[in-house]
């Protein structure tokens, strides 16, 4: 069964960051997504540019109403996600307990609907 | 249905009934609903055949047979099923091969831990576990946890809703993450029988029997898991705190501290066997929190007679406690303990460094008032018992509350 992995965090702390661990979240991401890889749990990742590029739009009453910014103002903000094949929920936790900014903000993890 | 054949199918189900279905569910790879409603077939079944037909020997094997064999039907007549089963590796043709005939004692486990897992809700933990561990009926659970039926049915629906849509393994953890999940299985059991204890005698008998049907899940978790020291110590702390059941309120239903509680009304059988199963894990290494507060009422079981308490003990023991669980609350209790030891002073000043975290607990200002009460410093005691009062949130804790404010101001004004 495929998870979408959400991954939040205060993108205001993450701008704030020291280099030397931005270096080291980076390295950390890149061992994680090959471990992810070899394990055959991989279908897709990517990371997101911030909220303040973000467009949110809304068709009402025939109108396309497009507004800046996310759909919500919150404490974190969605900054990327993995998709990823794995047999039960407690699977997927695991995975998701990896991501290494699991220990600064939250990883949300959601079954990907199948219909029939 | 003859007598004899209705009261053996009754009894096997009072008795047998959790264990079947946590056979049953793991057959049905993991599905709550299809093994719930193939057990009820299988009941309805044994009504008409076994009038006729005789009572089987082993009646929880027919049951969970036959119960299989109508999962198996019901699983080939919806595809949808099917094909999910199938997905799961758990095709008809595996279930006929199913070797194991009676239910086995592991499934239990397994039944416990999904019931706890941590994906679902509190209240959808507390509520599953009391279904189809305990075997409760909605009705008693929603009257236990005061809301209606409909809302405790729903919340059963949407709780395996969710095992299902987002697929929770029907498990047991693996080791690396057994120490987690022990402990949210565990402190669902304590949420239950704390409910249960903090039920007055006023309130229905449904709310009061949480604490026996707590320790019944204890008994089937240290049974299954002896060498797990939290689980051996949870029941001890259940069983020792029960034991005082009877002498925590008095004829008009108003609420005895543990100092003026007529001591020949504790349980004397499951304080015996809350002292055994207290030593049995003190012989480890490592202590965790609910063996220490087993050792802790311990100490209370202990002693005859109030006096005879062994404070300075349960003061070491509440320091141990604090490593392991360093809370405002274990510290109030600490606090409270100090005072018994080492005079209401020290416990007051140890208080008063709790008061920005507990500012707002009940407790903490009733603990307050009543060290003032013993120093007779009437005024900072009745100030104390009006904050108390106004943060309770049971009956008879007020009554009592209100009782010793009258006292403070009578002294003050004298």
């Amino acid at each position: 069964m495929q998870y979408l992995l959400l991954i939040y965090e205060d993108e205001k702390a993450l701008h704030d960051r020291d280099e030397k661990t931005r270096i080291q979240v980076f390295d950390e991401y890149q061992a994680f997504t090959a471990s992810v890889r070899e394990a055959d749990q991989f279908v897709a990742a990517d990371a997101l540019q911030p909220t303040t590029t973000a467009t949110s739009v809304r068709v009402r009453d025939g109108r396309a109403i497009t507004t800046d910014g996310p759909f919500a103002e919150t404490k974190e903000q969605l900054g990327g996600f993995y998709l990823v094949q794995a047999k039960d929920l407690d699977e997927a936790i695991s995975i998701a307990a990896r991501i290494p900014s699991a220990r600064f903000g939250t990883i949300e993890v959601r079954p990907i609907m199948t219909f029939g | 249905m003859s007598a004899s054949a209705h009261d053996r199918l009754q009894a096997v189900l009072r008795t047998d009934r959790a264990r079947i279905l946590s056979s049953l569910i793991r057959t049905c790879g993991g599905d709550f609903d299809l093994a719930e409603e193939a057990l009820h077939d299988a009941v309805v079944a044994a009504t008409t055949q076994w009038p006729q037909r005789g009572v089987p020997d082993t009646l929880d094997a027919w049951l969970l047979q036959t119960a299989r064999h109508k999962a198996i039907d019901a699983i080939r007549h919806d595809h949808h099923k099917r094909e999910k089963l199938d997905e799961l590796g758990y095709a008809p043709e595996v279930l006929h091969e199913e070797e194991e005939l009676a239910p086995i004692p592991y499934d239990m486990l397994r039944l416990i831990f999904t019931c706890c897992h941590p994906a679902l809700s509190e209240e959808a933990r507390l509520a599953l576990t009391l279904r189809t561990v305990v075997g409760l009926p909605t009705s008693d659970i929603a009257r236990a946890f005061l809301v209606t039926e409909q809302t405790m049915a729903q919340r059963l629906v949407r709780a395996k809703k969710k095992i299902r849509d987002a697929r929770i393994p029907y498990r047991v953890p693996e080791r690396g993450d057994m120490p987690e999940r022990l402990e949210t299985v565990l402190l669902v059991i304590y949420l239950v029988f704390n409910e249960g204890y903090s039920a007055s005698s006023g309130e229905q008998v449904v709310r009061r029997e949480l604490c026996a049907h707590a320790i019944h899940i204890g008994r089937i978790l240290s049974e299954l898991m002896a060498d797990e020291t939290e689980v051996l110590g949870l029941l001890a702390l259940m069983l020792l705190q029960d034991s005082r059941c009877e002498a925590r309120t008095n004829e008009e239903g108003d609420l005895v501290l543990l100092r003026d509680q007529n001591r020949s009304l504790w349980d004397r059988v499951q304080i015996e066997e809350g002292l055994r199963l207290s030593s049995c894990v003190q012989g480890g290494e490592s202590h965790g929190a609910y063996a220490i507060q087993a050792s802790i009422a311990a100490e209370h079981a202990r002693a005859n007679h109030a006096d005879d308490t062994d404070w300075r003990e349960i003061v070491r023991l509440y320091r141990e406690l604090l490593r392991v669980r360093p809370t405002p609350v274990v510290a109030l209790n600490h606090a409270v303990a100090t005072a018994m030891a080492y005079g209401a002073e020290e416990g007051l000043r140890l208080v008063d460094a709790l008061r920005e975290d507990l500012d707002e607990y009940g407790p903490f200002h009733a603990s307050r008032a009543d060290f003032c009460r013993t120093m007779e410093r009437w005024d900072e005691a009745a100030d104390a018992y009006e904050r108390a009062i106004a943060l309770s949130t049971n009956e008879p804790e007020r009554r009592f509350l209100e009782g010793r404010l009258r006292e403070a101001r009578e002294a003050s004004s004298n």
